[in-house]
């Protein structure tokens, strides 16, 4: 499949008065139309922040993206003029986000709120863009849409504004949609809802997506490929199957090991990783996650290791081959 | 909506009758008199007497209430007791008619004839002085929030810190000593003291705008420059806020201009606050604003107020109070219904 | 963890919490309540885990703080080791109270941010007046090791700690009175995941070294199934099941926990493919305005006429296994 969009070497950072905090730390991937991948890490890992660079959507002052290239459709998002970039969002990229009920402008009817995007892209007048907006909420599957175009978001429950953000995201007929932990504020019925459409929609319209999430249950059913971030670097990357099948990276191993399954009860106590993630504005100079990784070697206390390929299509940054090096400490932690 | 204002109206009800309870015996509970004291003599005790009898203050306080409130007409029948001077009715038709009976101190005027004539020029001013502030500080905020951290707003933010710590007994000095004293563009005062003025604000034909607005414009400058302060750091840091909220950013990934962002998507959610201080504000600008009214020599109700106040003149002080709590009273209600055309989220039909 | 133990610690006995709504500015009329909790009946027993599941809103953190009496109940009663606590006023309240603790949600919200990590452990000790104030500064120490703390932290303040830290100092205070019974409150769902699983580990240290009991309520089932003997499933302020979590999760029998299992995702692709989710339609009706008839009535995919008439009887159907519907 062609490539859609190709993101390199990106380095974004927030310029505060504690100091320069390193939330993006230099990632590259790429991404294939129709593609979906799903990009996991805890909070502060710098997914987020990564994925708004893409279409700099990052506070500026005191954001700023000093370094890289986005690729997208072959064109450098991040030398665009700020025209340039207007024209791509909301139009060739769709976004929505985690919370429905703060992302919604809650003083504007929806229908307002969808049509904005479609006259402004498309250039439809009020009308074909109402119209289009009532297909829209039906395809995302709200009941009598048309009637409810001039309603207020409060007027709608959680799940059915995560409903209206994403026929929001798709209104122009994205060719990339950019989920930035869509599914974290809802129950798990009205999340299981979510997952289902977007797949649906993903199908139908055969658009690629990132999705963002802390939760890598979330994403091993919906994702093809996937990434794994650590204090704003990826960590690393494989197809879906291979990542959980095979981890390789000592982040990843240890993220699946605190994971409680529903479908297995060992009667045992979950690996967690002990300890803290590193202090962004304060980056060790050698792996990020020497401090809290039982496998730790002395070179990785100096040297922070680049993504090498394992296997096919599977990238790690890590100096230790965990299939076959020994667990060197049981509790860094203690001892760092 | 219509059943929110009526049911909010009928609550002004008890809202009212209880200020007037509490002031009416407070009034009267400050040590001294109305009739300690004309200018620096003191009166005959037999005056005195006479006097008291004439406005009932020899009756028991609830006794006076009652017939405040009703009117002596009602409580003790049609009769004039003491008819000391032909012109002044001493009896009132009670405050439940809209009678605030006559001043104990003016005499020969009632209380609604001392406010019929003064409140007019407080509203003017007040009314101008409120937008001329909205019509400066509004954007003056919006500007310095947009431009956060630059020399924009550092020296809007300065002005507003300025114009809110330097009190009108500064400014309104300031103002006549270079626009009246040493440039003579504008009168130092006689506003309203002889036409043109607005009478009981109606326009009389042969309106002379030129003349009204030179002797108007430096009150108004003195009082509204404070208020545009307030205005501006208050949208400032409103604005602030709403641009970090998350549908703000929604907006902005739907490749929306950055104009069209903050004016459509976040102008009339910062202004919730600004509506909020205009109720209250309003109320007491346009009841009058003594310091202005001092200095400018305007005869507006917060001169009266104050000496009312100093008087004993206790019709006069009940009536102004009365007249600024129905007006607060009607603010805020015009508040309330502001903040359901702002904010869908706030229902008025419960 | 398990417990063979059947001693019953907590009764809870037809548990009711209603909150009025009411209208009008001087005269306020009753015109409806938000039936948050209504109705429900289980046991906790002596150092078992119980895990109160449901989503946002179903009335499973009032439960928690119902039996705990820091709401008055509607109705219904609650016993501790025999005893009714409902009702209980005063210094029996008090006396009460130390034995039964509480851990919160959220552990940014719930430390008050102007006092030392110290003096937030030390509270429960000066309101119950228990040590001496010399002693009371070691008790502190002591608590902070067992939750993994430095007790050198003891002089600082909140916000120098990170998430799954001050859970921990939150964990520290809960137990400073040595109680019997904690309700923790959704304790892990602001923390990120590799948090989480410190904070599950050092509850289950805990509970085995001081025989703690535990009501564990939150939203996750994988969670609440890893460290619950025990899982009961709420749903719009009943009780919809409530078994082992063996039973539950190989024979569920009530249509909504089978639709809120299947919903659970798994972390392995190979499985995911495989399942088949109960999609359930619709969202969750007001608490307020509830159905007629099952609770579930209007999402039910296995719905049926008594549903919409008759409330189900939670009844149990199998030794140790109750449910709330009519299909059996």
């Amino acid at each position: 499949m062609a490539r859609l969009l190709e993101v390199k070497g990106l380095r974004t950072q927030f310029f505060t008065q504690d100091g320069v905090v390193n939330a993006v730390n230099g990632i590259s991937y790429t991404l294939d139309e129709g593609e979906t991948l799903g990009i996991v890490g805890e909070s502060g890992c710098g997914k987020s922040v990564g994925v708004m660079s893409l279409i700099r959507l990052i506070p500026s002052p005191p954001g700023k993206i000093v370094a890289g290239e986005v690729l997208f459709d072959g064109q450098d998002l991040l030398k665009m003029s700020d025209g340039e970039i207007r024209s791509v969002r909301g139009n060739k990229i769709g976004m929505i986000f985690q919370d429905p009920m703060t992302s919604l402008n809650p003083v504007l009817t929806i229908g307002r709120q969808i049509t904005e995007a479609l006259q402004l892209h498309l250039g439809m007048n009020n009308a074909q863009a109402r119209a289009r907006a009532v297909e829209l909420l039906e395809l995302v599957g709200i009941p009598s849409a048309a009637d409810r175009l001039d309603d207020y978001p409060h007027q709608f429950s959680g799940g059915m504004r995560q409903r209206v953000m994403i026929a929001m995201g798709l209104s122009c007929n994205p060719r990339l949609l950019i989920a930035d932990e869509p599914t974290t504020a809802l129950d798990v019925t009205i999340q299981a809802q979510i997952v289902d459409l977007v797949k649906k929609l993903r199908d139908e319209l055969g658009m690629a997506v990132i999705w963002i999430t802390h939760d890598l249950g979330v994403v091993a059913g919906l994702a093809d490929r996937m990434a794994v971030m650590y204090a704003g670097m990826i960590v690393e990357e494989a197809e879906v199957k291979e990542l959980y099948g095979n981890p390789r990276h000592p982040y990843t191993l240890g993220l699946l090991g605190s994971l409680p399954r529903l479908d297995q009860v060992s009667g045992q106590k979950l690996e967690s990783i002990e300890g803290l993630p590193p202090d962004l504005i304060a980056l060790p100079k050698g792996c990020p996650f020497y401090a809290r990784c039982k496998y730790r070697i002395d070179k990785c206390k100096t040297e922070n290791p680049s993504l090498q390929n394992v296997g096919v299509g599977h990238r790690i940054a890590c100096w230790i081959d965990v299939t076959k090096d020994p667990v060197t400490t049981e509790n860094p932690w203690q001892t760092a | 909506m219509l059943r929110f204002i009526i049911r909010r109206i009928l609550g002004f009800i008890p809202v009212l009758l209880g200020v007037v309870i509490f002031t009416f015996f407070m009034a009267r509970a400050i040590p001294g008199g109305p009739f300690d004291f004309i200018g620096d003599k003191s009166l005959p005790p037999s005056v005195v007497k006479n006097l008291e009898a004439k406005y009932h203050l020899d009756w028991p306080e609830w006794e006076q209430f009652i017939s405040y409130l009703i009117g002596d007409e009602l409580y003790i029948g049609p009769v004039k007791i003491f008819d000391l001077d032909p012109e002044t009715p001493a009896y009132s038709y009670g405050v439940l008619r809209g009678d605030l009976g006559p001043s104990f101190r003016y005499r020969g005027q009632t209380v609604n004839d001392i406010i019929g004539r003064t409140f007019p020029l407080s509203a003017q001013l007040g009314v101008m002085a409120i937008i001329l502030g909205l019509v400066i500080g509004v954007p003056a905020g919006i500007i310095s929030a947009l431009k956060q951290n630059t020399w924009l707003d550092y020296s809007a933010t300065f002005v507003a810190v300025l114009g809110v710590s330097i009190p009108s007994l500064v400014m309104a000095p300031l103002l006549i000593w270079i626009f009246s004293v040493n440039l003579g563009w504008f009168p130092a005062a006689t506003w309203g003291a002889k036409p043109p003025y607005f009478q009981n604000m109606f326009l009389t034909p042969g309106f002379d705008w030129g003349n009204y607005f030179s002797h108007a414009v430096m009150p108004v400058f003195a009082l509204g420059t404070g208020l545009s302060a307030t205005f501006a750091r208050l949208m400032r840091a409103s604005l602030l806020q709403v641009i970090r909220e998350d549908y703000i950013r929604t907006a902005r990934a739907k490749g929306l201009h950055e104009s069209m962002v903050i004016y459509r998507h976040a102008l009339k959610n910062s202004l919730i606050p600004v509506v909020t201080v205009i109720g209250p504000m309003f109320a007491a600008l346009i009841t009058g604003t003594l310091v202005i009214e001092q200095i400018f020599g305007l005869n507006g109700m917060g001169k009266h107020f104050v000496q009312s106040i100093t008087n004993r003149d206790y019709a006069v002080v009940l009536g102004t109070i009365l007249i600024y709590t129905i007006i607060l009273v009607f603010s805020n209600l015009l508040v309330d219904l502001a903040y359901g055309w702002l904010d869908p989220r706030i229902r008025l039909d419960a | 963890m398990s417990s063979d133990n059947q001693e019953v610690l907590v009764k809870v006995k037809d548990l009711k919490m209603y909150f009025p709504i009411t209208q009008g500015i001087v005269i306020q009329r009753h015109v409806g309540d938000i039936k948050a909790v209504d109705g429900i009946t289980f046991n906790i027993h002596r150092g078992e885990t119980l895990g109160l599941v449901g989503e946002s809103g179903c009335g499973k953190s009032t439960t928690g703080r119902a039996i705990l009496q820091l709401y008055t109940p509607t109705g219904g009663e609650v016993y501790f080791e025999g005893e009714e606590i409902t009702g209980l006023k005063g210094e029996h309240l008090r006396k009460m109270r130390r034995r039964m603790q509480m851990i919160f949600q959220d552990p940014y919200a719930s430390l008050n941010p102007r006092m030392t990590v110290g003096n937030i452990i030390a509270e429960p000790l000066e309101v119950h007046n228990i040590l001496k104030r010399s002693e009371r500064r070691d008790r502190v120490k002591e608590l902070l090791e067992v939750v993994g703390l430095n007790p050198y932290f003891i002089n600082r303040y909140p916000h120098e700690f990170s998430g799954g830290q001050r859970q921990r100092i939150g964990v520290a205070r809960a137990l400073a009175l040595n109680p019997d019974f904690i309700v923790a409150d959704e304790p892990i769902s602001a923390l990120d995941v590799s948090i989480q699983a410190q904070v599950i580990n050092l509850l289950e240290d805990l509970q085995e070294q001081f025989g703690l009991t535990y009501l564990f309520i939150a939203h996750d089932l994988s969670v609440v199934r890893h460290i619950s003997d025990r899982i009961a499933v709420m749903y719009l302020g009943k009780l919809v099941e409530l078994a082992d979590r063996h039973t539950l999760y190989d024979n569920p029998m009530h249509p909504y926990t089978q639709a809120l299992l299947s919903a659970v995702p798994i972390p392995d692709p190979v499985i995911e493919e495989k399942r088949q989710r109960i999609i359930l339609e619709g969202d969750v009706p007001s608490p307020q305005n509830p159905p007629k008839g099952c609770n579930f009535c209007t999402r039910c995919p296995k719905v049926f006429e008594p549903c919409y008439e008759q409330e189900p009887e939670f009844k149990e159907v199998e030794p140790g296994h109750w449910v709330a519907c009519h299909l059996y």
